[in-house]
């Protein structure tokens, strides 16, 4: 027997929850890929946690479900897990674990992967700076996306994230078309209609063929939601860096991830951090949204977008929060815009693009976008501080100046933030929307504005 | 003797190892048969317990572990400057060679390049007693920074038996030789330092000197001095990254070191792609010049993160012991204390609050000790500073969390970030009511000697106001601002006005970005001036109505943008607009 892998350990000490514990282990390394193999035959896929002492924690991807202390088998592979790929994955669907799921044969690889990356250098980086007009108002005016970014929304249940996102993903895939596009959309414990909604406005708008899929649905093994979103970002890292494409990564929902770490973390009686989750949830994000990016010399790129619903709606809770602490800025979808049927209800306010500046004004966008949109932020911040007074002492109690912000308020949701989701605006017309809603104001309510900019575009209303 | 063992347990980045009874504790070793780098952190009999810098995907029971011998040191000596380094000073740039685009494991490089030769200037001479400090040369090192030579701390001293002649040498050249008690010993350009032991100096001072950094609201209202210590907490999003980028762009120290930790890749390619193109405003030079980046991003190996602050700190004394003022800035201590906190739970001790070590306190408090402005050891007599800026990313943005309350015991200057100024887009989203400096008397001295005496008092005039707006705010959100006197309606509008024209700062603004001490007094003085006729105004029978209207009050808001530091004396014809604007305001009313 060679000495990496092929050794069979039969002895199983313990079995709890997600973890297997075998015993007599002389050659396992850490992060290994382990074969289970029940008494009847069946195999899962594991890897090694811990290993030392004779003894090795294994974390099963499939569960513990149905396994025995005796009868079980478990073997270590001498690697750690990889992905096959090739660009044949393109088309495909995978399960979560990076198994072929629509009924064709294993993809022929070209390579094989560590599916947990190697963490970029910062100094190879490419700093993001192109923009991505993904046709969404409110996103390319006020929260542009740029190549390379890591920018999540921030969702509740039964919000319109999933329309949100795949509105995104047609529209950005159709505008560069010179340049070579992808969209890596990966499933994590959601419903099967959420899925499928996304297949079929993939298909729809033909980005299908372009497109590859992992899915672990609602009914999939919790545990191997760990594993879903490293085998996504092989393949887009791969696409990206090896075969030159711009990849859009969709995660969702980034919230059944962090439960499954929790659950295996709790399985091994490790020391809690907030709400029992471990106390290394920000590392271990941190290495999957910091793979989204651009390198130097590469030509393709990693946008990730991840969608997470916020428990309770509550941003402080730890999955947002941290998110937070990672990504790149993040789309904040408002319960209140949503229940009044506005979409996409983006709470411009919670809301942010770290790079944006990056991305736009002159020879990207255009020269008054930054300060156009501070603008806007700054009168719709002001208008809901007036919402809120006239709320309390009615609109007689409100000034000349007070009301027109109020007017602002309106039309910046009505005509700037609402839009169907098959309408897909260029850039200049969000921006002349943008202007349009300051129109409102009088002139020297615009202090974030330069007097050029406010001379070629502002027409009082 | 170099203690050799064998690993016998792996989980994460922590191993344990046996047969290394002859292990130092902080001792570096190779581990496995990939030489990753490790530090010793708790012996047990002959048991080590090791944190590992790099990761240990793949690593077996049964692999050797070799002793270095040596605590984790960094190397100081020209060449650090413009680097951008990971937590244990590999510079990044080395391992991209070897590695690619992605961080590799295993491999040894050297902080600096030791075959680069530098043009050495003697200023000591045979014959010369030298104690450790003592500067024997110069070298130049970056068109910024004249890098001084000194004895290593741990050096004895001595009689120098020999020196080189001007001229050009590499690191390894020695370039003096001295002679104590029959014992000759080398200086090279360079010497190695352990980061965990803090650099000694002769005595220290109070902090009496501003650390200008260029930001209003920093250093008008909450200023630092240099050698201080300030703190900067707030939930993501509040601005913590920019407002640190603005620190160690403009702030006016011959040095800053950077340190990335457990924070995003791209935050540091940006200080990267940016700093060479950004100019000090006082040199004219690339900041680049001035500038040693320590990156460790949050993906990159957790126990290198808990180093990187170390390695920061000592290259920061290092320059510091040449007489130069040196910022450092962290972000983010919490993810260092993160780091902490798993190494600690790996050794299965037993958790204080939210699941950090106990001794989370003695170590923020050992940090931020390594501030001071200090006399350096040696001759010729210099002083030199440190400060230290410490990002706090608080979870959920709740003050009362471990690290941010154990920091506010250790620091003096607080600027609290609220998420509710960032969203609605003031920048810097710096709480006024919140924040604090304990060094505003300290360095009163420094503005009357060189800006100007009234900048105390000022500054205290518009702090009132903001603070008299903070509680009449109470009253408008139950009454609306029909309720109140006209007199109060005009510490509402002033407010407001020094918000946008003094607080808020577009760092993205080509003007805005920086803005020189005489700038800050002369705005403060024009708002507080309007404030003042205002209130005559008032009493002269005007309505604020007619106040509200006067035209002077967009341009005071824009003059931030639009005036440039070597045009300030639009800002004096600003403030001649505004009285005449008074006067005629105060005429019509007279009249009706």
């Amino acid at each position: 027997m060679s000495k990496h892998g092929g050794v069979q350990y039969s002895k199983i000490a313990e079995i709890k929850g997600p973890l297997v514990i075998v015993d007599d282990v002389e050659n396992a390394a850490f992060d290994e890929l382990v074969e289970i193999q029940t008494k009847d035959g069946e195999k899962r896929l594991g890897k090694v946690l811990e290993v030392g002492n004779g003894k090795a924690i294994v974390q099963v991807f499939e569960g513990t479900t149905g396994l025995s202390v005796s009868g079980t088998k478990a073997k270590f592979v001498g690697k750690v897990m990889e992905m096959p790929v090739s660009e044949e994955v393109l088309g495909r669907v995978f399960d979560g674990l990076g198994r072929p799921k629509d009924g064709l044969p294993d993809p022929i690889a070209d390579k094989f992967l560590d599916i947990n990356g190697e963490p970029m250098n910062p100094e190879q980086r490419e700093y993001p700076r192109d923009f991505i007009q993904t046709g969404v108002s409110v996103i390319d005016g006020m929260l542009t996306l740029v190549r390379g970014q890591k920018l999540p929304i921030f969702s509740g249940s039964g919000m319109s994230h999933n329309i949100l996102a795949a509105q995104i993903a047609r529209q950005a895939a159709v505008v560069g078309t010179s340049d070579e596009f992808a969209v890596v959309f990966a499933a994590i414990g959601v419903q099967y209609s959420e899925a499928e909604y996304f297949r079929r406005s993939l298909e729809e708008s033909g980005a299908l063929k372009r497109s590859v899929l992992f899915l672990n649905l609602a009914d999939d093994p919790a545990i191997e939601r760990i594993i879903t979103p490293r085998v996504a970002l092989t393949v887009a890292e791969y696409l990206a860096y090896d075969l030159g494409m711009h990849v859009l990564v969709i995660l969702t929902d980034m919230t059944n991830y962090a439960e499954a770490l929790r659950e295996i973390s709790a399985a091994r009686e490790e020391v809690p951090g907030r709400k029992g989750y471990p106390g290394y949830l920000y590392t271990d994000l941190s290495t999957i949204y910091e793979r989204a990016g651009r390198l130097r010399g590469k030509k393709g790129s990693v946008t990730q977008m991840p969608i997470l619903s916020m428990p309770s709606d509550d941003i402080t809770h730890p999955i947002p929060d941290l998110t937070g602490y990672i990504t790149e800025g993040q789309i904040v979808l408002g319960r209140d815009l949503f229940r009044q049927g506005v979409y996409p209800p983006v709470n411009i306010l919670m809301s942010l693009s770290r790079i944006m500046k990056d991305g736009i004004g002159e020879g990207r966008t255009r020269a008054d976008h930054q300060e156009i949109s501070n603008q806007n932020y700054d009168a719709y911040s002001r208008a809901q501080e007036v919402r809120a007074l006239a709320g309390i002492v009615g609109k007689a109690g409100l000034t000349g100046v007070d009301l027109k912000y109020l007017g602002f308020g309106d039309e910046f949701e009505k005509n700037f933030l609402s839009q169907a989701i098959d309408e897909n605006r260029t850039i200049e017309e969000t921006l002349s929307l943008l202007w349009k809603a300051v129109s409102l104001l009088p002139k020297n309510e615009l202090t974030k504005v330069k007097d050029k900019y406010i001379e070629q575009h502002y027409k009082e209303r | 003797m170099a203690a050799k063992g064998r690993i016998v347990w792996v989980s994460g980045p922590a191993v344990k190892a046996d047969g290394m009874a002859d292990a130092k504790m902080y001792e570096t070793v190779s581990v496995g048969d990939a030489k990753l780098i490790g530090e010793v952190i708790r012996l047990t009999g002959d048991v080590a317990f090791i944190q590992v810098y790099e990761s240990t995907s793949g690593l077996k029971p049964g692999e050797p572990v070799v002793g270095t011998g040596n605590p984790l040191s960094v190397l100081l000596g020209p060449g650090i400057i413009g680097q951008i380094y990971d937590g244990i000073q590999r510079p990044l740039k080395d391992l991209s060679k070897v590695s690619g685009s992605f961080i590799g494991r295993g491999i040894t490089t050297t902080p600096v390049d030791m075959k680069k030769k530098y043009k050495f200037t003697p200023s000591a001479k045979v014959g010369d007693t030298v104690e450790p400090g003592n500067i024997i040369g110069k070298v130049q090192e970056t068109d910024l920074i004249d890098h001084s030579i000194m004895i290593p701390p741990d050096h004895p001293g001595g009689k120098i038996t020999n020196i080189v002649k001007e001229g050009e040498y590499d690191l390894e050249t020695e370039l003096a030789i001295t002679e104590k008690d029959g014992n000759k010993i080398p200086v090279k350009m360079y010497h190695r330092w352990p980061v965990r032991k803090p650099r000694p100096y002769q005595k220290r001072y109070d902090p009496t000197i501003p650390l200008l950094t260029g930001q209003r609201v920093i250093d008008t209202f909450f200023p630092l001095a240099k050698g201080g210590t300030g703190s900067i907490p707030g939930a993501f999003g509040t601005g913590k990254t920019v407002t640190l980028h603005q620190i160690a762009k403009w702030a006016d120290s011959q040095v800053v070191v950077y340190i990335g930790c457990g924070e995003r890749g791209n935050e540091m390619t940006e200080v990267l792609v940016e700093f060479p193109h950004l100019k000090d405003p006082r040199t004219g030079k690339p900041l680049m010049d001035r500038t040693v980046l320590v990156a460790n991003t949050s993906n990159m190996p957790v126990a290198a993160r808990e180093a990187s602050i170390y390695t920061g700190v000592t290259i920061a004394e290092y320059y510091r012991d040449m007489g130069k003022d040196v910022v450092l800035v962290a972000d983010s201590t919490s993810r260092w204390a993160e780091a902490l906190r798993e190494m600690s739970g790996r050794l299965e001790e037993m958790p204080a609050e939210e699941g950090y070590p106990s001794y989370l306190a003695s170590r923020l408090a050992e940090f931020y000790e390594r501030a001071g402005r200090v006399k350096a050891q040696g001759s010729p007599d210099r002083n030199g500073s440190v400060s230290l800026v410490g990002a706090v990313s608080p979870s959920g943005g709740d003050f009362t969390e471990p690290v941010t309350t154990h920091t506010m015991r250790f620091i003096k200057t607080f600027w609290a970030l609220d998420a509710k100024l960032a969203y609605s887009r003031h920048y810097p989203s710096i709480n006024w009511m919140n924040s604090y400096s304990g060094y505003l008397t300290d360095i009163a001295k420094w503005w009357s000697e060189n800006v100007s005496d009234e900048w105390l008092s000022l500054r205290g005039e518009a702090y009132g106001i903001l603070q008299r707006e903070d509680t009449l705010k109470e009253i408008v959100r139950l009454l609306g601002p029909e309720a109140l006197p006209d007199e109060e309606k005009l510490i509402l509008e002033v407010a407001r006005m020094i918000k946008i024209g003094i607080l808020q700062q577009n760092s993205f603004d080509d003007v805005d970005t920086y803005c020189s001490p005489e700038k800050q007094f002369k705005l403060l003085k024009l708002l507080v001036q309007f404030y003042k006729n205002g209130q005559q105004a008032l009493r002269d029978g005007t309505t604020l109505v007619d106040i509200r209207a006067m035209p002077i009050i967009g341009a005071l808001l824009k003059a931030r943008m639009e005036v440039k530091d070597n045009e300030l004396a639009k800002l004096d014809q600003l403030g001649q607009t505004m009285i005449e604007q008074f006067k005629s305001v105060r005429g019509v009313t007279v009249t009706t």
